[in-house]
Formats: structure tokens, C-alpha cells, sequence
């Protein structure tokens, strides 16, 4: 019998307590223990980026981070960005332009795409390209994410009006 | 991935007790940005983990007058995002900007990325440039070491049994001087260097004599490389092309890579050449205050 380390921490605002092995990533309990499965496992070894969420403000491959390590901290996965039952102005652009085609790296570009509007509203397109290079897309479809994430930008600034 | 034990420890003495006991067997984690890859895909063993974040002598850091002193488990995001550090150690700002990717970048240390002692580091050619120390502490006390000769072979360093790399010490930033990495990889981001290079120079008030100069290359040998002679060389020389040339031929002569996937000998030789020359130019232009931006 593997033991299990209780971790105390919260998930979209809400707090949330779970049993886990030392060896179990954030991701495997975001999706196997809590059901949370809007984070993709893509590579599993932080080149791909489809598991990104944010801990403690800051974008992060949940497939490397271990989850007793996040007792206490804030995370934000791709669950919490709608309010009540109302998309996040960037998943409602991903969608409008298109912006994906399988879907897999969706969920990690979103969650990227937050953190990077949440410090620059207004990016530019190299920043936006250089801020998303952990996060692939093998649909190749960058320039349409790209796209979504300069209108995401246009819609908040627009909303904070 | 096999289960370990993991252990957070709060102070310096705590985590070496519990390196010490393990030996071998025991594993320091930081942005865990390489080692839970490697502990996932079997390259390297543990049966106790210990995280070190919640070491405040490791997560702090302090610029003053006498340098910097960063705890070895900084990630690199905080770095670049210190306005006073871009201003007086652009070289290294240079390396945590391209070390992975953004969220790489939340939680890799550059204590971590010396400790992994790749060859092909990203921060290491910049801690030689800018003439490091590393502060130790293990169960014998604390002690330190210059960064050039901190790593002995892939993946191996002087670490020894239950010690634990604390601190990275910089000397104080002095005018006209100035630092600079760059690195090659076919694509833009997210790669792991073909070669990488590392300048530091300290130029005379007119801006026109190099007076001292430290170049480090990565990825050409079995550890980052300190190329000492090629160094002193810079000393008393016009800060010109033609110096800067002369710098990039002892490079490439020095340099004794590999063929693998990301390059041949030969390339890689070219390569070496190329980048300090490059990385030189970008540190003599920020020691003479202008603006240079490896990145674009």
C-alpha cells in the first residue's frame, strides 16, 4: 500500500482537498482524482504545453509539477475561466475565429493566452508568438490562434471600457 | 513512474540532513523542470525527493552595490522580471528568457539548470562569462566554487554526498561593462542548443579597449567550456571587428564537440565561431550603454 499525502488547495476559487502519492503529477490528479479534465496530457514532459494552467498566477505544465507540491497555492485551470455559464471572452474568440482544429492544445493556448492579456493587454503579434512557444499546436493552426488571441485582446479592452 | 518519498524541507541544515541520509538515492527539487522528466522516463533514479522552495535563503535574492546574489532555486521568470537585474546582468536575463518556454520559465531555476550540468545549459556559458561563484553547503560546512569548475562530465558535477547548491554570486556589475548569451536552434523558441555562447568584457571610459573579457561556449563538449586563452587574449585589444574575429577563430579551434541529431562537428565548430563573435559584439555594445536584443 502506497502512502498518501493530504494536500489542502484551491481550484477556481474553491477549495479543494485530495489524497495523493508523491509520484502523481497535478495533472494526473486534476483529471484521475478530481475529474477536472480540461487539461490535456499531450507529451507529458513539458514540451507541449496542453496542460497549462496557472499556479499562482503563473502559466505552468501540470505534468510537471508534482501534486504534493501545490498545498496552499491558487490554481486556475481552463474549467474556471467561464461565469455563469458564460464563455471567457478568449475561449468565445478561439471559437469564433476558428481558431482549432482537433482541440487537444486548445485548453493550453487558452490558459496562456490569459496569463499573457493578464500582464499585456495590448501585445504585440511577436510577443504573443514568443509568450505562446510553449504550447504546440500539431494541427498547425498558429495563425489563427494568434489571431484569436490580438481579438481576445481587442474584447477586453473593450469590456474594461 | 516508481513512487519516492517527498519531503519539503524549510531551512539549509534540514534539507542536507536529509540529502545526506539518502545519499545517491536522494534528489533535489526545485522547478522540477528536468527532474520529474527524468525521474518519468527512468533516466535518472530516487527514493526521497526533497523540494527546496520553502528555503527563503533559496528563493530570495539580493542586488547591491556588491553584486548579486541569487538562491539557487529563483525560477527564471523572476529574474527577468526584475527591472534592476535586466539593467545590470542582460546576459543572464538573455538566458532565462530561452530557457523552455514560458511555463518552463515559471518554475526552472538557473541554480537548477547548473545543477543539471547539461552541456548543452542555457545559463551556464553566462554564469562563466559573468565569473560566478557557488556557495555550498553540506554536511561538512559550507564552501564554494567557481562556476567553470562546477560541472566534471554530462549530467555530473562536484556535488558531493548531501550537499546542496545554495547560492549563485556575481560580482558587481561595474561600469562599461557588459554581458551577453546567445544561442543557436533551427527553430525561433523551445529547443535545446546546437551550440551556445556566452560574452562578458569590461571596456576602458572611452569605450574603445577591451581591458578584461570572459568567454564560455555550451554544447561543444562534454561540459560548458570556460575558454580561458581565448579570454586573456581580448585583454588590452581594441574593441573592433577584427578583434571580435580574431576571438571567433579561437573559439571554433577550441571547441571539440560531437556529431548527434542537432548538429556535426564541423557545423557546430562553424557555430562556435559565429556566436562569440555575436555574443561579443552584443556585450561590448551593452557596455557601452547602447541597447542590443538577442531575440529579434
Amino acid at each position: 500500500m502506497v502512502r498518501k499525502t493530504h494536500v489542502a488547495t484551491t481550484i477556481n476559487g474553491e477549495p479543494v482537498e485530495f489524497l495523493c502519492e508523491a509520484r502523481q503529477s497535478l495533472l494526473e490528479v486534476l483529471r484521475e482524482t478530481l475529474g477536472l479534465t480540461g487539461s490535456k496530457e499531450g507529451c507529458n514532459n513539458g514540451n507541449c504545453g496542453a496542460c497549462t494552467v496557472l499556479l499562482d498566477g503563473q502559466p505552468v505544465d501540470s505534468c510537471l509539477v508534482l501534486a504534493v507540491e501545490v498545498e496552499g497555492a491558487q490554481i486556475t485551470t481552463i474549467e474556471g475561466l467561464s461565469k455563469d455559464s458564460r464563455l471567457h471572452p478568449i475561449q468565445q474568440c478561439f471559437l469564433e475565429d476558428a481558431a482549432l482544429q482537433c482541440g487537444i492544445c486548445t485548453p493550453g493556448f487558452i490558459m496562456s493566452a490569459k496569463a499573457l492579456l493578464d500582464r499585456d493587454p495590448n501585445p504585440s503579434e511577436h510577443a504573443i508568438r514568443f509568450q505562446l512557444a510553449g504550447n504546440l499546436c500539431r494541427c498547425t493552426g498558429y495563425d489563427k490562434i494568434i489571431r484569436a488571441v490580438q481579438d481576445s485582446a481587442k474584447r477586453m479592452a473593450g469590456q474594461n471600457k | 513512474m516508481n513512487d519516492f518519498e517527498f519531503q519539503t524541507a524549510t531551512t539549509v541544515d534540514e534539507a542536507v540532513s536529509l540529502l545526506a541520509a539518502k545519499g545517491d538515492r536522494a534528489r533535489v527539487l526545485t522547478g522540477g523542470t528536468d527532474l520529474i522528466v527524468q525521474l518519468r522516463e527512468n533516466l535518472r533514479e530516487a527514493d526521497l525527493v526533497v523540494d527546496v522552495k520553502k528555503i527563503p535563503e533559496l528563493i530570495q535574492y539580493s542586488l547591491t552595490e556588491k553584486g548579486l546574489r541569487l538562491g539557487a532555486g529563483v525560477p527564471c521568470y523572476r529574474i527577468y522580471g526584475d527591472e534592476a537585474i535586466r539593467k545590470a546582468y542582460p546576459g543572464l536575463v538573455d538566458s532565462a528568457r530561452i530557457i523552455g518556454g514560458w511555463q518552463i520559465q515559471s518554475r526552472a531555476s538557473i541554480g537548477g539548470n547548473l545543477c543539471n550540468s547539461s552541456p548543452a545549459a542555457d545559463s551556464i556559458p553566462t554564469l562563466i562569462a559573468y565569473n560566478v561563484i557557488c556557495h555550498i553547503a553540506g554536511p561538512e560546512g559550507r564552501r564554494t566554487v567557481p562556476v567553470a569548475e562546477f560541472c566534471t562530465a554530462p549530467g555530473r558535477n562536484v556535488l558531493k554526498r548531501g550537499e546542496l547548491l545554495t547560492e549563485l554570486e556575481f560580482p558587481a556589475a561595474a561600469r562599461h561593462s557588459g554581458g551577453a548569451y546567445l544561442r543557436f536552434i533551427p527553430r525561433n523558441e523551445m529547443d535545446i542548443a546546437v551550440v551556445g555562447a556566452g560574452a562578458w568584457v569590461q571596456l576602458d571610459a572611452k569605450g574603445e579597449t577591451i581591458e578584461r573579457a570572459r568567454l564560455a561556449l555550451a554544447a561543444v563538449a562534454p561540459t560548458p567550456l570556460f575558454l580561458a586563452d581565448a579570454s586573456a587574449a581580448l585583454a588590452g585589444k581594441p574593441a573592433t571587428e577584427a578583434t571580435f574575429k580574431e576571438a571567433a577563430a579561437a573559439a571554433s579551434a577550441i571547441a571539440r564537440p560531437i556529431n548527434d541529431k542537432r548538429g556535426t562537428l564541423e557545423y557546430r565548430k562553424h557555430l562556435a565561431g559565429v556566436l562569440i563573435e555575436r555574443s561579443l559584439v552584443g556585450a561590448v555594445r551593452r557596455a557601452r550603454g547602447e541597447k542590443w536584443d538577442p531575440h529579434v
